[in-house]
Formats: structure tokens, sequence, C-alpha cells
């Protein structure tokens, strides 16, 4: 282990569904918070208490610890303007950071090519899920995109292990010849050896990896533990991202049943991942944004809620300074935006503080403005 | 018949519809060339594959009211016979784009595809005046929010933009911002009824109106002319200027002929084959501003006959094309999601594009993650045997126990994936490569593995990448 200042690391985990944020960070002690959940309510004696106002929902308890031991910045009143309430178009914004128009270049894709302007490491962003997020997209950025760390690969249909081995030799060959002329054909070549390093040196992350941590089976769990693998291998990943399932915590029905589950798995996941860094000294590069497209509805619909605007995210690390950020968005019907949350920071100022001040990027021209920062980094 | 007959047939079937199996492209060529673009251009009584209403028995989690649009319009694609018109419905999509997440009404979406299969391939002024009436675009781009008096720019500025002249040409500007202004006014009052997104007022297709009372009808000068215009005059203006021939004929040969840079760069970047771009204006001209027409010259060209694989595939050509290749999902059964799920994972989702522009193509749709996820699905699909159309080339390749050559094998399967091409160097590693299995007996326990191996190679070249 180098005495070397490391270089910093962005793990951004997309809670899909839009998580009521009500619920996640609750105004306990608001006589309108109990008038408007008279069903999904969590009772004060069962929130993980904050401070004398508001506190983590039960299921959170491994995030709270977090916060606690001051790693937690939760980033209350967050959105953006002229709120929509559609889960596409508002993760579209979230993942381009541009709310007036529709944008190809995700917020991270351009972050990506200002740390690896030639395309040096083909691992500068891994994301794990199926197909890449808009967030990360960007053109001419290249992003290893795996579904599943143990199986991923080039050709992972030709059975049996010499005749995949000699396909990969044969696909490396094919790619390197300069067949045909022209950038297109150049541009394949590149993105098919890149594809088949990145493979290649992601395939090693298993095996190099060991640790006391052991994740839970779920999907999500299974895909941090994938981050933590190849993070800890030291192949230079600057940015990593993860998603939750589509939809995951749009719960318009039957929702304390099942935000409560997902909310466990996800506290559970985060907790682990720290543990694991911790465990190898690597908990000081690292620093995690966790968001959610939008908040839901106030006033519950009886078994679920329905969507909403203002949310609440967080930033989680060593390197963060725990707290609260922002303001918690008033509950008095006139101070709503059509019986949601108004927000009062814009996302923007949250991206433009990781770009800034973790990732040493200048975040005027990616984020197209300029916002109000936090002073979350210690 | 010969090989470069039934090359040529598969190149036609790769652009104007989704691909073929060789036993199609051999009964077509027998037909002939032309035979065939007249065909596919006058699509009358094709079978489509299946209804809506019967694909929604089959496929109940399938129901337009809610969902299900999307991937309906890909079972067309797939099963449809009628495979201009699907293709043609798609490339109308692709630039009179709307997108679900704003318009949240699959019913509206729906109306929409089924005008583009209507008009699809007849005049060009009927489809800028459907497209202007159509419900889904109406709300899309808020011309429902278009008032005299209190004009919303976004579908007069679009509908000069990216959907009939584009910004410049020769870089030289189109229009001014005055004439967005003043198309935006003729519009006012075309509007819809019913609410779309669904919420609160229930699920219905909405339906357009002209409303008299919110229509400006004082005068406006609009590309040098002056009237009381309304919409219609509009789009007559429109068709008239020699932007919209150029406009117009660059996206046709884009989609079928070669890829030619993205739509914002056409204000200075001319055509790279000039020739045919004057060939399919001065025909847009001829006609009347009629699609089919055009179509038919550039099908019957030299520069689209010579054109072969200078087109990067895009993601929905590439998955719809390797399930009419291995003959899969020709009748329903459960689990087509995945299906669906593939192209979007490879960057392209009907109703879901990246911006209004709709999708950038060529090289764009090709990166690390959908470059391995593009030459996983096909290989898993070519190389599995028990696909029929996989079976069909095995067997034709033979089965009467004869001893087939390693170049044989490689050269057999090349043609039956449609006549496609390798570099010198790629053909002979994957001679060498069938050589080193010993003897190659047609018909032997083995032999299906070896075509499904050499299947997989061939996908995974960068020739394959091509249409």
């Amino acid at each position: 282990m180098t005495s070397e200042k490391k270089d910093t690391v962005l793990v951004v985990l997309q809670m899909s569904g839009a998580y009521d944020a009500l619920n996640t960070i609750i105004p306990y002690a608001d006589p309108l918070y109990i008038d408007n959940r008279p069903v999904l309510r969590v009772e004060p004696e069962q929130v993980l208490a904050i401070d004398d106002k508001v506190g983590f929902h039960p299921a959170m308890a491994p995030i709270k610890d977090l916060y606690d031991q001051g790693k937690v910045a939760v980033i209350q009143g967050i959105g953006y303007p002229k709120p929509i309430r559609s889960h596409f178009r508002s993760m579209d914004i979230w993942h381009t950071a541009e709310p007036e128009k529709m944008v190809t270049n995700g917020w991270l894709g351009q972050a990506i090519r200002e740390l690896d302007p030639h395309g040096e490491n083909v691992l500068t962003a891994v994301n794990f899920g199926r197909g890449l997020p808009r967030a990360l997209a960007a053109a001419g950025v290249s992003v290893a995109s795996v579904g599943n760390l143990e199986t991923y690969g080039v050709l992972t249909g030709i059975e049996g292990k010499d005749q995949r081995v000699e396909a990969l030799e044969i696909f490396s060959n094919m790619y390197s010849q300069a067949i045909g002329t022209g950038p297109v054909n150049d541009y394949l070549s590149q993105t098919g050896l890149d594809a088949l390093k990145g493979a290649d040196i992601l395939s090693t992350a298993p095996q190099r990896y060991s640790s006391s941590v052991e994740y839970a089976g779920d999907l999500f769990s299974q895909w941090v533990k994938n981050i933590a693998q190849v993070h800890l291998s030291d192949f230079g990943t600057r940015v990593f991202y993860t998603s939750l399932f589509p939809g995951a915590f749009d719960t318009h029905a039957n929702q304390p049943t099942s935000f409560a589950k997902l909310w466990s798995e996800v506290s559970n996941a985060v907790s682990d991942f720290y543990e694991d860094l911790k465990e190898h000294h690597a908990n000081e590069e690292v620093v995690i944004l966790m968001f959610s497209e939008f908040g839901r509805r106030v006033k519950e619909n009886g078994s679920g809620t329905d969507h909403g605007s203002g949310s609440v995210a967080f930033v989680i690390g060593d390197s963060v300074k725990g707290g609260l950020y922002g303001e918690y968005p008033s509950l008095e019907p006139s101070k709503l935006d059509e019986g949601d949350l108004q927000w009062n920071n814009d996302f923007r100022g949250t991206y433009a503080t990781l770009l800034e001040k973790w990732m040493g990027l200048d975040s005027k021209s990616i984020l197209n403005g300029t916002y109000e920062q936090f002073d979350l980094i210690k | 018949m010969s090989d470069k007959d039934i090359a040529l047939m598969a190149h036609l079937m790769r652009r104007a519809g989704f691909g073929a199996q060789y036993g199609e492209l051999e009964a077509r060529a027998a037909k002939g060339y032309e035979a065939t673009v007249e065909e596919l251009l006058n699509p009358e009584d094709h079978p489509n594959g299946l209804d809506l209403d019967l694909a929604e028995r089959y496929f109940i989690e399938w129901n337009h009211f809610v969902r299900g649009v999307p991937e309906y319009f890909m079972w067309r694609m797939i099963n449809s016979e009628s495979q201009l018109e699907e293709k043609m419905v798609l490339f109308w999509h692709g630039i009179l784009c709307t997108a679900d997440s704003k318009t949240q009404s699959y019913i509206t979406s729906y109306v929409e595809l089924e005008m583009f299969r209507r008009c699809g391939m007849d005049s060009f002024r009927d489809m800028l005046v459907e497209i202007s009436r159509d419900p889904a675009m109406v709300f899309f781009l808020d011309n429902c929010l278009n008032h005299k008096g209190a004009i919303n720019e976004n579908y007069g500025r679009e509908l000069l933009e990216l959907f009939s002249m584009g910004v410049g040409m020769d870089g030289q500007f189109n229009y001014t911002e005055d004439d967005v202004k003043e198309c935006s006014r003729a519009f006012t009052g075309w509007t819809i009824t019913n609410a779309i997104p669904a919420q609160p007022y229930g699920r219905y297709a909405a339906q357009f109106i002209f409303n008299p009372d919110d229509h400006d009808d004082d005068v406006k000068t609009f590309l040098g002319e002056t009237g009381r215009f309304n919409g219609e005059d509009i789009v007559d203006i429109i068709v008239k200027q020699p932007a919209t021939a150029r406009f117009l004929s660059r996206h046709l040969y884009s989609y079928f002929v070669a890829d030619d840079g993205q739509v914002p760069s056409w204000m200075d970047t001319p055509p790279q084959d000039p020739e045919t771009i004057k060939m399919l204006e001065e025909e847009y001209f001829r006609s009347g501003y009629d699609i089919r027409s055009m179509l038919r010259v550039l099908f019957n060209s030299d520069a689209f006959k010579i054109s072969r694989f200078s087109k990067v595939k895009s993601p929905i050509e590439t998955v719809v094309g390797t399930m009419r290749l291995v003959g899969d999902w020709t009748s329903p059964k459960p689990g087509f999601e995945p299906i669906f799920d593939e192209m979007k994972h490879m960057g392209q989702e009907p109703f879901n594009p990246p911006s209004v522009e709709g999708w950038h193509t060529g090289k764009e749709w090709i990166d690390g993650g959908t470059l391995v996820q593009r030459i996983n699905f096909i290989g898993d699909y070519v190389g599995n045997a028990n696909q029929p159309g996989v079976q069909d080339i095995i067997e034709s390749l033979g089965s009467d126990g004869a001893i087939i050559s390693p170049e044989g094998l490689v050269n057999g399967c090349l043609r039956r994936l449609g006549h496609y091409e390798l570099a010198d160097e790629t053909r002979d590693m994957l001679i060498d490569k069938a050589s080193k299995w010993g003897k190659l007996r047609k018909g032997s326990e083995e032999f299906p593995g070896h075509v499904g191996h050499i299947l997989q190679l061939i996908v995974a070249a960068k020739e394959y990448i091509y249409a």
C-alpha cells in the first residue's frame, strides 16, 4: 500500500421509482404529518430521531448509525424547477442535469470525459446493471456496463473454456486489423478492443477480492459488492453507478411493507459497503450519492402515495461532513406545490458540490451554469 | 439465379425491411428486383402478424390503454409481411418523435403509429398536416398551449427545424425567428380535447379539434408570403421550399442508403452523395411531394444498389433482424419482455427518444456497453441450433454425410446470413479455426455445433455491425 493520496471516487446509487421522502426523513413531530398520513405514518417512538423535528425511517437503522458517526449529509428539500411528475422525464432530468429541454449527454458522461480526456483507461467509469443509464452517456466516452461481474465478457455464449479463449483471440485479431478505412471503422475497432480489455481486467476482480463482509443476496446488494470488488482491485475507476430495479420505490399501493423492505436492503448494502471499504483501508477515498427522481404526495392515498416533487438525497462517506443540509419543506397546505413538498435547493447544487469539491472538476461547463454548493466535503 | 441477385435482394430486404431468411430471398430474387420493390411499396393485402386486439388476447400483459404499444410495434416489425410499411413507421417515429414520458397515453401513441402506417408513403404535404393534427404531437410539443395573442412557439419551431426544412442548408439559414413566430400564430387553435396525460380523467385517446375562437386569423407573413394563413397554408408554403426537398431527401438517404452525419450538422455539411440527393429532390417536386415515388427512385438507383454495408445497424434493426433470421417469435408465447428489453439495453426504445431530435445514428449507436450487448445477444441466438432459422442454415449446408471443406463451411455461413463479406484476414482466421476440427462431415453429431460456432464468430465481426 502506497502512502500517496488516492484518487477520489464517486459512487452513485440510483433509487429508482421515487422514494417517499416524507417517510424517509420523517418530520415526526409535525401535526400535519400525522394528519396527512393516517395509515402510513411512522409513530414517533419508532422514528430514529436526528433531532426533535426529523428522523430516519426505522428500516434505515444502518444508515442512521453512519449518520451518528458523522458520515451522512442529508440534503432536504432537493428538487428542480418546474417539477414533472413523470418517472422517465424526471429521471432524465437528474441524468442530464437539464430540466428545460431534452438533451443527450449525461452529467457523469461529461465528467468522465474531463477525468480521462483521451480515454486512456477503459474502466474510468463502470456501471452495474442492464443497459447504460443516460447519466453516464456522452459522445465518445467509453463506459463499461456490467450485468453480472462473474460472467461479464465478450462472446459469453460460446461454450467450452478452450473454445472461448480461442474465440476471444479471434475477436481481438478481428478488431485489431485496419480493415476498410475511415473514422467509423477505427472507432468500432477501438470500442471492440476497449470492451475486450475492460472485460479482461474486470474478470480478475472477484479472484483478487477477499473480505469478511457478507453482502445480502438481492441483486442490488450484489451490485454494491461488485463495486467494492472492482474498486478494491485498483483499476483506476473514478465513477461507479448502479440502480435499484426500475420502479422499485413506486409505492402507489401497499407502501408500508415494500418501502421498509427496500430501505432495509439498501441501508444494509450501504453499511456493508462502508464496512468493506474500512476493512481494506479504502474508506476515505469513496463518497456515495444516493438519490431518487422525485418525492411523493404529502397526503397518502390510503395504502400508498402518488407522485410528488420535493425530495431528499444523501451524500455518504468518511470525507463527508455529516448533518442536515437544505431546509425541510413546510407541510402547510399553502406552502405545498399542488399537494407536494416544495423543493428549496436545486439538485445541480449537490452535483456541483460533488464535481468541484470531491472530484476536482469545473462544474460550470458540465452543468451549464453555476449553482450554490454545499460545504459538505471535509 | 445468381449469388449476385440474392446478395442484392438480401441488401434490399435489410434496408427496406428488417432482413429476411434465405428461402425468402431466393423466392423474391426469382420474382425480380423491381417487382419486389413494387410489392414493398404497395403493401395492400399482406398479413401484419396479428391485429392489436388479437395480440392483446395472447399477450395478456399488453393493454394499449396502459402499455404494450411499443412491444406490439416491435412484434409487427418482426412479423408483418408489409416490411417497408413498418420500416417507414419507424422512419417517421425517428423524425416526428414523441416521448411517452411526456404524453403518458399509449392509446394516443397507438393512434399516431396507425397514422404513420396509413400515411407513411403518401404525400409529404399530407403527412405534415396529419402530424400537426396528431393528438400525441399536439400535446408533446405544447401546441395545445399555443393561443391567439399568447403564442407558444414549441411546435411552430420544431415543425420547421426538425420536421420539414432544417435550420439551414448550404451554410445559409432556412428561416428567421419571425418566420417561427408567424408559423406558430397560424397554428393557434389547433388543439386537442380529452386529457393527456391519463390522470385524473382516465385513459381515453385524445382527439384533435380546431378551435376557431382561439385561432389568430390576422394577416401573417411567412417565408416571404403574406395572407391570413391557417396551419394548412403554412404547410403548403413549407413543402414548396427547396430546403424541404433537401431535408426529406437527406433523411431518406441516411435511413436507407448510408450514414451521413447527424441532422444538426446538415446546415454546414453538404451531402456526401450530392447526385443522389439531387435525384431525390427532383423526384420530390416532379411527383408532387410523393414519398412512394421518391422511395421507388431510391431503391432502383445504382447508388442504393452499391451501398451494401455502409450503415451501422440500429438496435431495433439488430434485435428485430436477429429474430427474423433465426425464426423466433413468429407466434405468441410467454416471455416477450426480455426481447423487447434488449433493444432498450442497446440504446433504442420506441417512445423514449433521447431528445425531441430523435436518436443519433451511425457510429453513435455503439459504445463499450452496447457493443458487448449486441454481440452477445446475436451470438446467443445464432449459436442455438434449436432455433428454426439456424436449423435451416445447418440443413442447407447439407446432411448427406459428405465432407465439407473449412472454406465451404465459412462461405456457406456467410451466404446464409445474407451474403455478408469479411476482410480476407478475418475470413482466413475463421477458415483456419474450422480446419482445426478435422474432417467436417455434414450431418454428423458435431456438425451443428461447428456451424453455430462459425456463425457466432461471424456476427461478432466488425463487418456484421453494418447493414
